[in-house]
């Protein structure tokens, strides 16, 4: 690998601080890094340090994502394949979906990583890598015929707005992929949300009894309907087994949604792995299940329509709930910091989001919102809980 | 019946290079030193000129502010050389050691008849209150505290700690004498702890203490963890700790009214060619015992162990207070794609590494950083190393951003750097917790004095 060393050497004087590229800096210590673990040595504390580091830790996350990257990419043929009348293998519908997935990784890379690269050539330190993970999950959650400018416009706004004002990674309060997402959704609602978005149907007729919605979508239609209204028939009928939302296409993700979200099957796998390795607190997710089981169960008992109605587990697999669990709620820096504190804010968030997507059919995606909002509770959340703390500790010296 | 903690939060770090049995003799060249940097918190004010004699404990130097804390000379001889460093700070008093140690006379103490008073002072003149460290701040105790408590601390469970009944082997006596000592200091109770994973240490099963027992994982072998399980420090409490170790230097003080900071000091780590057990002095020269017994080719040598030990040139000096010098590799080198791979070989203390698919295996680690500093990402990395009750990264903020108030709430008079050390070496961002913690208790103290 000595070649790999030598090109690095040989173009760090000109990013340096008096070479005539420094703002690449950040770009040149960010590669280099990337390809070799530093030779730095411990100068104070312990002498021998752990074999993790940041770069492990979000290189796991995406490990993580994988599988249910790649199957919405397949997702995303199978249903343009199907929407259109035609047959189409396995091979053709994944790669007419990584052809559309592919774009807006990059978009978004491209697009997080210059506003990074720039605020860390200012600010004077190294790139983090907190957005390799905000990378991937950003294209994950759009809908797949989103334009490349608004990904970009998004991510740029997420970073900037999300993440940079308050310090970088670390020090941000919202988690910046879901601030993308948000954005996304209220400056251009018509290519986030409807019937139109999560299939793309281009270059073909699309086949009698076609339907662009998505489960929640077709759900938001019976509110108001009251319960067994025969008009809402067609579409719980899509609910029952061997309809199109069944609770096992559901689950294994055979359903349109944003491109990622889809699998609750290889999302949870995912989660797993994430719990396993020690990544991702099992505490959030176990909670944020709990949360939202809990509120769907409260709904199916009083329900007035059908979308209250509807089997709570079932409830729980549509949508963006399952992404949102292992990949959104996760986030160290957003989510609570406290062990205790994570049961609460996980369970909170699970239980909010679905309130949220019942309750206010026009935002069918209650999970965004509601983790959304209960980034911005966790420190309180953790205030409380630290000051519980501190109480004890005064308690001690009374007490003495 | 002692009393029993089992401490589950921790890691035990397992290192190749464990002491052996061997004796590797007597160590004692003719240069020793002595430096203020080994006390955290002295300012120190100079007994002796450059030139002039001095008997082993005899004053080299003392706190300016608490001139009761005294630092003595380990040997006889003369001081060779004062070794300051910028703005003329005193980075070491250089001894050069007579052939035959000659010791300064303090006077055998009656141990049965002695008070408070003559103890304090007897501790302070024989240079042995050296040894004792008040909580909170760390630093080393004024005699004139009246500390709430005296931990004993009798567990060594840290990488590659020597054993502690070799290394008090047949000095019973003085062990008695030492804590005889310590209970005269305190109203309150004199603890002495006890590893519950090893065979019982003869020379610790001693009269006058209070014994407590802890078994499990390292932190168990620290003080701090030790206190927080049989009685925390709350705000304006001051507890003493002593290390088990050095119970034979103060016995012998107080026995024979003699200084003479002796250890068997283990000799580990990788690169140690021959490891086992020596005897030497405090502030003893290295230099000619490394060249023999090391292999210095890219080596760090650290006085202590590798969580809290301080680093040494080859020609450095054995720290105050350590009884153990560790050898392992400098990690100066690169890797490739080093955070990709699967890394079956790799030391870590959470699963993110395929290495944790085999538990028991020791590691050679070296000094690599593996990464670049960060900023606090990960949440709850640090409370599974530190088995006391406090909120590790809330507590480490409010250092940083120097909140005193919220120190103090969170727990600071608790814990000192050491407390942190696991932390430290788990930490993803790679930050220097012990250095924050140091520099939070500086602080604090600079706000109370």
């Amino acid at each position: 690998m000595k070649f790999v060393q030598n090109i690095f050497d040989k173009t760090r004087p000109l990013v340096e601080k008096d070479g005539k590229r420094n703002i690449l800096y950040p770009l040149h210590n960010a590669l280099e890094t990337m390809a070799f673990v530093p030779d730095h040595t411990t100068h104070s504390g312990a002498h021998v340090r752990d074999a993790i580091d940041l770069k492990r830790t979000m290189v796991t996350v995406i490990f993580a994502m994988v599988p249910a990257l790649l199957f919405g990419m397949w997702n995303i043929g199978r249903l343009h394949f199907a929407a259109i009348g035609e047959e189409a293998a396995l091979l053709d519908s994944f790669l007419f979906g990584a052809l559309k997935m592919l774009p807006l990784i990059t978009v978004t890379y491209a697009a997080g990583l210059g506003v990074e690269i720039f605020f860390s050539w200012k600010r004077n330190h190294p790139v983090n890598e907190g957005f390799l993970v905000s990378g991937l999950l950003i294209p994950m959650i759009m809908p797949v015929d989103i334009p490349l400018w608004m990904v970009a416009v998004s991510t740029i706004f997420a970073v900037l707005i999300g993440k940079e004002v308050f310090g970088g990674t670390g020090m941000n309060l919202l988690n910046p992929a879901l601030t993308a997402r948000a954005f996304a959704f209220f400056a251009y609602p018509t290519w986030m949300s409807g019937d139109q978005v999560w299939i793309n149907t281009k270059g073909g007729e699309v086949v009698d009894g076609y339907s662009g919605a998505t489960a929640l979508g077709d759900l938001a239609t019976t509110v108001g309907q009251g319960m067994g209204n025969p008009a809402t028939d067609a579409v719980m009928a899509q609910f029952g087994s061997g309809g199109h939302y069944s609770f096992m296409n559901a689950f294994l993700g055979l359903i349109p949604g944003s491109i990622g979200e889809t699998s609750a099957l290889l999302i949870l796998l995912g989660g797993l792995f994430l719990v396993f390795k020690g990544v991702g607190s099992w505490k959030i997710m176990l909670s944020f299940f709990i949360g939202g089981f809990v509120m769907a169960g409260i709904f199916n008992v009083f329900a007035v329509n059908e979308f209250m109605g509807l089997n709570p587990l079932h409830q729980l697999m549509l949508g963006g709930f399952i992404f949102g669990m292992v990949f959104m709620a996760t986030d160290p820096v957003s989510a609570a910091q406290t062990e205790s504190g994570k049961y609460i804010y996980g369970f909170l968030a699970g239980f909010f989001g679905i309130m949220i997507r019942v309750f206010n059919p026009a935002y069918p995606e209650g999970i965004m919102l509601a983790i959304l909002f209960m980034n911005v509770m966790a420190p309180l959340i953790d205030y409380y809980v630290v000051e519980a703390n501190i109480k004890r500790r005064a308690k001690r010296v009374a007490h003495a | 019946m002692s009393q029993t903690f089992k401490i589950r939060k921790g890691y035990d770090i397992k290192l190749v290079g464990e002491a052996s049995s061997n004796d590797l003799g007597q160590y004692s060249p003719s240069t020793y030193a002595v430096s203020p940097l080994d006390f955290p918190g002295i300012t120190p004010k100079l007994a002796v000129k450059a030139g002039a004699k001095v008997l082993a404990g005899e004053t080299l130097f003392f706190d300016k502010d608490r001139p009761e804390v005294k630092i003595c000379a380990p040997v006889s001889g003369e001081v060779a050389e004062i070794k300051r460093g910028a703005k003329r700070k005193i980075l070491a008093v250089l001894l050069l050691a007579d052939s035959e140690v000659s010791y300064a006379n303090h006077g055998a103490f009656d141990l049965k008849k002695g008070n408070r008073e003559a103890a304090a002072s007897h501790f302070s003149n024989t240079g042995v209150g050296a040894f004792i460290t008040t909580r909170p701040y760390g630093v080393a105790a004024s005699m004139n505290e009246q500390p709430r408590d005296i931990f004993v601390n009798g567990v060594q469970s840290g990488p590659l700690n020597g054993d502690l009944a070799t290394q008090l082997a047949g000095k019973g006596e003085a062990v008695q004498a030492a804590i005889n000592a310590l209970t005269l200091m305190t109203t309150g109770k004199v603890y002495l702890s006890h590893d519950a994973d090893v065979p019982a240490v003869a020379e610790l099963q001693v009269e006058g203490a209070t014994h407590v027992s802890f078994s499990g994982k390292h932190p168990k072998g620290l003080v701090g963890t030790q206190i927080a399980k049989a009685a925390p420090i709350n705000k304006g409490e001051v507890v003493w700790t002593v290390n088990a170790v050095d119970l034979p230097i103060i016995g012998r003080a107080f026995l024979t009214g003699e200084y003479a900071p002796e250890y068997k000091v283990a000799i580990t780590g990788s690169k140690s060619m021959n490891t086992g057990y020596a005897t030497m002095l405090q502030g003893v020269s290295l230099n000619g015992f490394i060249s023999a017994n090391m292999n210095t080719q890219n080596t760090r040598i650290i006085s202590g162990d590798v969580l809290t030990g301080t680093q040494q040139a080859t020609d450095g000096f054995l720290s105050f207070g350590k009884a153990q010098l560790t050898a392992i590799p400098e990690g100066n080198q690169t890797e490739f794609f080093g955070w990709v791979l699967p890394g079956f070989g790799k030391f870590s203390t959470n699963r993110a590494f395929w290495g944790w698919l085999f538990p028991n295996r020791k590691y050679d680690l070296d000094t690599n950083m593996h990464g670049e500093e960060r900023a606090f990402v990960v949440s709850g990395e640090y409370e599974k190393f530190i088995p006391m009750d406090i909120f590790p990264q809330q507590l480490l903020r409010s250092i940083l951003i120097r909140d005193i108030e919220k120190m103090e709430q969170l727990g600071i008079y608790e814990v000192v750097p050491e407390d942190f050390a696991i932390a430290e070496v788990a930490c993803t961002s790679k930050l220097p917790l012990q250095q924050i913690v140091r520099d939070g208790l500086n602080d604090l103290r600079k706000e109370m004095m």
